[in-house]
């Protein structure tokens, strides 16, 4: 059964939730995020599914919350933007470390500091890169539509299972705040059944004790945990790469970018092939895992790479690291909150062309 | 009569709860932790709840709690454990869930975290073990270290005009409409280890009611961080420490009780 619904990306992300069947969600109220924890408010899940809906005291209390019910196995989430994300930081290093599934969106602002309200893609390195303290990484998938806030949030679910680790949903102020039609899914049951092996929800007699922890004062054991969790990143790159490309096949010119970006470059790619320019984009939709592979093998048959994203340039350290020199490659992007538009890409894109760099 | 004519069943008058795993206490000799430890684990034996209990331990002396306690726990960040407690309970309206928490833990990095908890009610146990210092790190100056008192970061005497006041947790969180009972009790004494066991059962049989937030505080003695043996650390807390934050219950059964 299609159920069509026109949507807020936010509102997106909130409906999807309760038909992914999560148990709980944990929030803070910050722009441009807050219809989130509004919808859901709203929509009253208890009454629909049993999922609990609760407005924290801060963000630090809302991710040790999702920690919490993570820990007993529940399918919980945690929704912020930018600054609120930052201070969820230790809370997600702790449920990195101690191998809790959860999902966490981060609707992107301008920064740093307390910076603006409006769009940005500034927090990559963070997303990408750990973003707390430790060795740890989270899976991360970046929405280009409304249609992908809702289905992200049901994969996201899946592999934050799959893998006992929290996956971020990187969106930005444009996603969140935009309405476009969505096809929603089908309401998905609440898990009822809870794996023995480490859920903590109370030690009966027949097997040990579980304990949520990311401590191990022995350096040699906590050094073998890494190594564990170090393997299961290994495991991510290798099975969950996702990506799109759009007119690649014969592209002499590559823009890479996701998110918003991607939605601004694939019209910037139009306008290029009117031109004339054999242009493609290649759209990230894991940011990690990243799309290594492909854009190595990209690298190899383009003339040139542009990296369009809103920051001031940290994608393309990873799409450098994976072009390995073979091409060059170069950023384009506003930030601070300003949204590229896509003749202001092309722009970017001739320059990159003619030889000239900003 | 040789030992082997002694130990019978019928000569048993004591033995260590089940709940309590066989790993060797690593607290200091005197450190009033082991014996919270043991009469929170044998509540929850005598009630029989051990699978339907979940504790939350948190950063400080208290972190290793779960080396010792023979339940499933989830290990809290610094100060969140009443959070982790909340995303819990949530999710597990009919569990028992509880926190045991330190002074530095409870009322300087999760204040928030513990006022707000409370505030909402949530129908959990807070354990408050209050020694006026931060054990784990050291012996540094806590929220609720005493005015005047040396520790290692205050070494010549907590300053209460640079350092701040000595903070009553107990006394803050019973003005709250979430809580529904709130008490204060020690166990350096047998007659102290009765009541706080008591409180403790309360405590839980509250949760089966889901009235709102049961606060215990236990004045402790940390004699490593006072620098004292533990006799002295003993005659010290009953000197000083309970003059200052005084046993009784502050709210039973939602009210205040009146003085």
């Amino acid at each position: 059964m299609r159920e069509l619904r026109l949507m807020k990306g936010n509102e997106a992300i909130a409906e999807a939730a309760i038909r992914a069947g999560a148990d709980a969600y944990f929030g803070y109220p910050i722009t441009p995020q807050s219809e989130v924890l509004e919808y859901l408010m709203a929509e009253q899940p208890m009454e629909r599914t049993g999922m609990v809906v609760l407005q924290a005291e801060s963000e630090i209390a809302a991710i040790n919350m999702v920690y919490g019910a993570a820990a007993t196995g529940k399918r919980v989430l945690t929704s912020s933007s930018s600054p609120g994300i930052s201070l969820k930081q230790e809370g997600i290093s702790y449920i990195a470390g101690a191998e809790l599934p959860c999902l966490i969106v981060n609707v992107v602002r301008g920064g740093p500091g307390l910076g603006t309200i409006q769009p940005s893609q500034a927090d990559y390195f963070q997303s990408t890169k750990g973003g707390g303290h430790g060795d740890y990484r989270l899976l991360v998938l970046a929405p280009a539509s409304v249609q992908e806030m809702s289905d992200f949030v049901k994969l996201g679910f899946e592999l934050a299972f799959k893998y006992r680790n929290p996956v971020l949903i990187l969106s930005d102020g444009v996603i969140g705040q935009m309405m476009e039609k969505v096809e929603l899914f089908e309401q998905q049951p609440r898990v009822t059944t809870f794996d023995p092996a480490w859920t903590v929800t109370g030690k009966p007699k027949e097997r040990e004790r579980n304990i949520a922890t990311s401590l191990d004062l022995d350096p040699y054991r906590q050094e073998k945990h890494n190594y564990k969790l170090q393997a299961k990143y290994k495991a991510m790159e290798e099975n969950e790469v996702r990506f799109e490309e759009f007119d690649c096949k014969d592209a002499e010119y590559l823009i890479v970018a996701y998110g918003s970006s991607a939605r601004i470059s694939q019209k910037a790619v139009q306008l290029a092939r009117a031109k004339g320019i054999k242009a493609g984009l290649f759209r990230p939709i894991t940011l990690f895992p990243f799309p290594k592979q492909e854009i190595s093998a990209l690298a190899s048959q383009v003339k040139g790479i542009l990296s369009v994203e809103m920051s001031a340039g940290q994608m393309i350290e990873d799409i450098q690291l994976a072009a390995a020199g073979k091409v060059n490659v170069q950023h384009f992007g506003r930030y601070g909150g300003v949204i590229p538009a896509p003749d202001e890409v092309l722009e970017a894109l001739e320059l990159l062309i003619s030889g000239g760099s900003k | 009569m040789n030992l082997k004519d002694i130990i019978k069943p019928e000569n048993l008058v004591y033995s260590k709860t089940p709940l309590l795993t066989d790993n060797v206490m690593s607290y200091c000799p005197g450190c009033s932790h082991g014996t919270a430890h043991r009469i929170i684990m044998e509540v929850i034996e005598e009630m029989g709840i051990q699978s339907e209990t979940i504790g939350v331990a948190p950063v400080g002396c208290s972190v290793l709690a779960y080396d010792f306690m023979n339940i499933d726990m989830a290990q809290a960040a610094h100060g969140r454990a009443p959070a982790v407690a909340t995303g819990i309970k949530r999710c597990w309206p009919e569990k028992y869930v509880f926190t045991y928490q330190g002074d530095g833990d409870l009322a300087a990095i999760g204040t928030a975290e513990t006022i707000h908890a409370c505030n909402r009610g949530e129908n959990i146990m807070i354990v408050f073990i209050n020694n006026g210092i931060y054990g784990m790190t050291g012996g540094q100056m806590a929220p609720t270290t005493l005015p005047g008192m040396k520790s290692s970061t205050s070494p010549f005497g907590r300053d209460v005009a640079t350092m701040g006041n000595p903070i009553k947790m107990t006394d803050l969180v019973a003005q709250l409409p979430g809580t529904y009972y709130v008490t204060r009790q020690a166990v350096h004494k047998p007659v102290n280890v009765r009541r706080t066991k008591k409180a403790i059962r309360i405590a839980l049989e509250n949760q089966k009611l889901n009235k709102g937030l049961s606060f215990i505080e236990i004045v402790s003695s940390c004699n490593s961080g006072w620098k004292m043996t533990p006799v002295q650390a003993n005659i010290w807390m009953e000197e000083n420490m309970i003059p200052f934050y005084p046993l009784g219950d502050l709210k039973v059964d939602g009210e205040l009780v009146k003085k």
